[in-house]
């Protein structure tokens, strides 16, 4: 397997009238060809920005590229200009987005919607793109496809928007599809459906997936490999099982406990105290500390960021001793 | 959707009901009449043209007659501004005059106002949307007394390249001053509601999707965002025509226009009750269409409103 897309200390910071937020602030992770690569953390961790700058679609101003390369089969992805980037956007790298009821066009039919990267990327028109269109609808598994495509977005319910937008994101074939909590939205029993679209096209064309969610069930399913976002900056990275398996980090442990799954029935839910921290107030050193039960907050650091180690072969953690140690109490039999 | 026609035909005669009995009873009770002039008119002259003109009727009486004979299509005969000429004569003659002035200023205001408007919210926060909203607020202050006289002395008499006052239809030049300043205050409004509309269609999910796609900006902006866009400025459109036709008065004044604006102008002065009703019940039935038109285009322009109103 080679390395499709290296993200290398990307740092971006939104430059608000209350100060700097750095919402991003050094992340490096890989992408090798063909897998699907899982972002977790929470809201605000930075994960949707980091895959947002990826196609160029951070608004700048206020955002800005401080520093860090994304290449991508070679490219640097943050160096390109708007011209450049449109090579890239819908034909190697897609996208699809959190709310399938806002994202698509409500003024336009879905086939016009559908054919649009067709007739941008491969100036394919007419009859032709309408039939290639209308394949795609069946591979993500809308029934009655011919008929439906001339159909509006309103008719359609959440479940199935989502598949117009999984559809139309692999109507190119892309090398890279990035997946900005496409499930979120959606309930339960549409959840699973649409996440066995993405595998099981994943699956048959190749394509590779960055999988951003901040539902490690979902990463447990999907995933080959797992990055953890925290505060713009990424605490831990693992082969999916290892991480699972063996999580290091204080943050990552909280977030596996805290996870329905890993309960017998009955019993209380862990939860990760406060809240993380404003990202235009970073603290000096680690900045899990304060929310650091798991681990031993008195360890962690206060003078410096914890540097990213690889503690071994495939598995990177923030070496911070604080959020390393494991607290007695928590130790889990 | 034919339920919905006929519900909104019903209602526009209510409009245009309700509308001409005001009218009729304001002018009555307007404090002068029709008969008075200058010199003192001798109390026989008076009954006579009293008579004649069924004055000295009860008004009850009057007013029932008159809804008859409106009913049934006939306004009546100007009382005094152009005596004994049939109403629906002289706005037959005056109304496509006013039409074609309000028609050439809602196109001009569409022309500048719709692309300014675009413009300023693509180049949003720039010098560029700065001017142009500047320039808006400035054609929304102004009132068109003063910008009908500055555009005729610059265009008309510094630099002649436009008859400074007149109406000749043969020269189109004639047309371009007074239409132009019915149609600022309208483009200065177009503008600002074209930015708004598009603004916020601009800041939508789907254009986000739209770009991951890959395609061109300007592209964007007309196939996916100029759609929802114009509604408020469609919604704004309609009326805007209807007051544009009716609201004339002024600028046919200064540039000497024969429309309606001033022969309403002169009935109002002398209490002409039919030349009043006249223009009103004409101008009502505009501005009820044009209101009609309006919500139609914006119903085809959303296809969510289609559907709704498919039925």
């Amino acid at each position: 397997m080679s390395t499709l897309l290296d993200i290398q200390d990307l740092k971006i910071h939104f430059h608000t009238r209350d100060g700097v937020v750095k919402a991003v602030d050094g992340v490096s992770l890989k992408v090798e060809q063909g897998e699907i690569a899982g972002i977790v953390g929470e809201s605000g961790s930075g994960k949707s920005v980091t895959a947002y700058s990826l196609l160029g679609l951070i608004p700048m101003p206020p955002g800005k590229i401080e520093g860090g390369r994304a290449l991508f089969q070679g490219t640097d992805l943050l160096r390109l200009s708007e011209r450049e980037i449109n090579q890239f956007r819908g034909r190697k790298i897609s996208m699809i987005f959190q709310d399938p009821m806002t994202s698509l066009n409500p003024y336009l039919r879905v086939s016009t919607q559908l054919t649009e990267p067709l007739a941008i990327h491969e100036r394919l028109h007419g009859k032709p793109a309408l039939h290639r269109a209308i394949e795609a609808l069946e591979q993500v598994g809308i029934e009655n496809a011919e008929k439906r495509i001339h159909s509006y977005p309103h008719e359609f319910s959440g479940g199935m928007r989502q598949r117009v937008m999984i559809a139309m994101a692999l109507i190119t074939k892309p090398d890279l599809l990035i997946a900005d909590e496409p499930t979120t939205a959606l309930d339960v029993t549409v959840q699973k459906q649409v996440l066995d679209v993405i595998r099981n096209l994943q699956k048959e064309t190749g394509t590779a997936v960055i999988f951003i969610t901040h539902d490690l069930a979902v990463v447990h399913e999907m995933c080959d490999s797992v990055n953890v976002l925290y505060a713009g900056r990424l605490i831990e990275s693992a082969p999916t099982a290892e991480l699972f398996h063996k999580p290091l980090h204080a943050y990552t442990r909280g977030l596996y406990k805290s996870n329905p799954g890993t309960h017998r029935k009955g019993e209380d839910l862990y939860s990760i105290p406060g809240l993380p921290p404003d990202l235009s107030r970073l603290p000096a050193g680690c900045s899990f500390r304060a929310r650091n039960t798991l681990g031993d907050a008195s360890l962690c650091l206060t003078d410096r960021q914890p540097e990213l180690i690889e503690i071994q072969a495939g598995h990177f953690v923030q070496n911070c001793p604080g959020c390393l140690a494991r607290h007695e109490a928590a130790v889990v039999s | 959707m034919l339920r919905n026609i006929i519900h909104r035909l019903l209602q526009g005669l209510l409009v245009l009901y309700v509308l001409g009995t005001l009218t009729f009873f304001l002018v009555h009770a307007l404090p002068y009449g029709p008969f008075q002039d200058e010199k003192a008119v001798p109390p026989h002259v008076m009954e006579r043209l009293e008579k004649l003109h069924g004055y000295d009727k009860p008004l009850y009486t009057q007013y029932f007659l008159r809804l008859k004979n409106i009913a049934q299509g006939n306004l009546g005969m100007s009382i005094k501004v152009m005596e004994g000429r049939k109403v629906s004569d002289i706005l037959g003659q005056a109304f496509p005059v006013s039409l074609t002035l309000g028609i050439i200023a809602i196109c001009i205001a569409m022309l500048i106002g719709i692309p300014a408007g675009i413009f300023a919210a693509i180049r949003k926060n720039s010098i560029v949307d700065y001017a142009i909203m500047t320039v808006a607020l400035l054609g929304i202050c102004l009132p068109n007394f003063v910008i009908g006289p500055m555009l005729a002395e610059f265009f008309g008499a510094k630099l002649g390249l436009v008859p400074v006052a007149g109406w000749n239809p043969a020269n189109p030049f004639s047309l371009l001053l007074p239409a132009l300043t019915l149609g600022l205050v309208s483009a200065a409004y177009l503008s600002r509601l074209t930015r708004a509309g598009m603004l916020e269609i601009l800041n939508q999910d789907f254009i986000r999707t739209a770009r991951a796609k890959g395609q061109k900006g300007w592209i964007i902006v007309t196939r996916h965002a100029l759609r929802g866009g114009l509604i408020p400025s469609i919604a704004y459109l309609g009326p805007a025509f209807a007051a544009t036709v009716s609201g004339s008065v002024v600028v046919e004044a200064i540039f000497q226009v024969p429309g309606i604006g001033r022969l309403f102008i002169k009935a109002i002065e002398t209490g002409d009750e039919t030349l009043i009703m006249g223009p009103v019940l004409l101008y009502g039935t505009l501005i009820v269409i044009a209101n009609f038109l309006a919500d139609l285009l914006q119903i085809w322009l959303n296809p969510r409103l289609r559907a709704a109103n498919a039925d």
